[in-house]
């Protein structure tokens, strides 16, 4: 069972507890008016998914009802940090940042190698 | 007569546990959904003679009231003498949004030295001395279902539950007492 720290609660807390929220720190765009179709299904549909550490939303549900932001590797599950929602994305320079690009080299039959590179 | 409406309590005639701990339904509370911002704080503990708790998992009680912290600005109010709750909140002009939830919910206590296994046979959170002492409070999972659990004393808690969901909730601490004075 993995244990994620709430910053509102301040202490880590079963991940039964928590639910995830998608990606963190997206822009939405001032003039969503003038923006085309493609461009509005970018910002609104389409997620990077890449390995590696990402920043994404969780809310404590089943505790204190509070969206934050935390910081996640998506190969090992590990919870890197967790900040308050509306604090800016923390400079984790220390650790590895999640591969941009899809891997080149090919890395046996994986699903992740056949999919298409959202934007 | 014939046209008498009756109220029949969730969990009534109901008992269970083992030796080690006791499961008991409890008696009827009125209980408020009180969402509030900082500076409302100090008018509405006035109001209800409790100081409201603002640190994580703490909780004010004051001769049967009991004022839970559950979230930086949502408590769980409960008043086990059935006090108008509603009415004291009405009377606070200071911004607040305030919900009865007196019959949404219910509560089952649980006591005994075996109290804590009882309780932590379905629920994650940790029951030790230090981090979850008398008078510390939390909204929680147990099983499949959400809670909201109070450390009442040393080896006793109230745990409470949504209304229908209460038989699974009775069901899950009656059968975590008797693993638990194995």
């Amino acid at each position: 069972m993995l244990l994620i720290y709430c910053p509102y609660c301040e202490e880590e807390r079963s991940e039964l507890e928590f639910r995830h929220g998608g990606d963190a720190h997206i822009a939405r765009p001032t003039n969503m008016a003038d923006i085309t179709d493609e461009e509005f299904q970018d910002f609104f549909f389409l997620r990077d998914n890449p390995k590696g550490l990402i920043f994404e939303r969780w809310r404590h549900i089943h505790g204190c009802g509070r969206f934050f932001n935390a910081a996640r590797d998506t190969v090992s599950d590990k919870f890197v940090m967790s900040y308050k929602a509306g604090e800016p994305k923390p400079d984790l320079s220390g650790a590895t940042p999640a591969t941009e690009k899809p891997l080149t080299e090919k890395v046996g039959e994986t699903h992740e190698a056949t999919e298409g590179t959202a934007k | 007569m014939a046209d008498q409406a009756l109220r029949k309590a969730p969990l009534v005639g109901r008992h269970g546990g083992s030796a080690g701990a006791r499961v008991t339904p409890a008696g009827p509370a009125t209980r408020l959904s009180l969402r509030a911002g900082t500076d409302a704080i100090g008018t509405l503990s006035l109001a209800f003679g409790l100081e409201l708790p603002q640190r994580p998992k703490t909780s004010a009680s004051v001769s049967g009231r009991h004022a839970l912290w559950l979230g930086p600005d949502e408590w769980l109010l409960i008043d086990e003498n059935g006090a108008d709750l509603m009415a004291i909140a009405a009377g606070v002009s200071a911004l607040h949004s305030a919900t009865d939830v007196s019959h949404r919910n219910t509560a089952i206590l649980v006591s005994g030295p075996d109290a804590a296994g009882a309780i932590a046979s379905s629920c994650p959170l940790d029951l030790g001395k230090t981090i979850f002492p008398v008078g510390a409070a939390a909204r929680t999972v147990l099983g499949k279902i959400e809670i909201v659990l109070l450390r009442t004393g040393e080896e006793e808690y109230r745990v409470e539950c949504w209304r229908s969901f209460s038989p699974y909730a009775f069901g899950i601490l009656a059968e975590g007492a008797e693993d638990a004075a194995l």
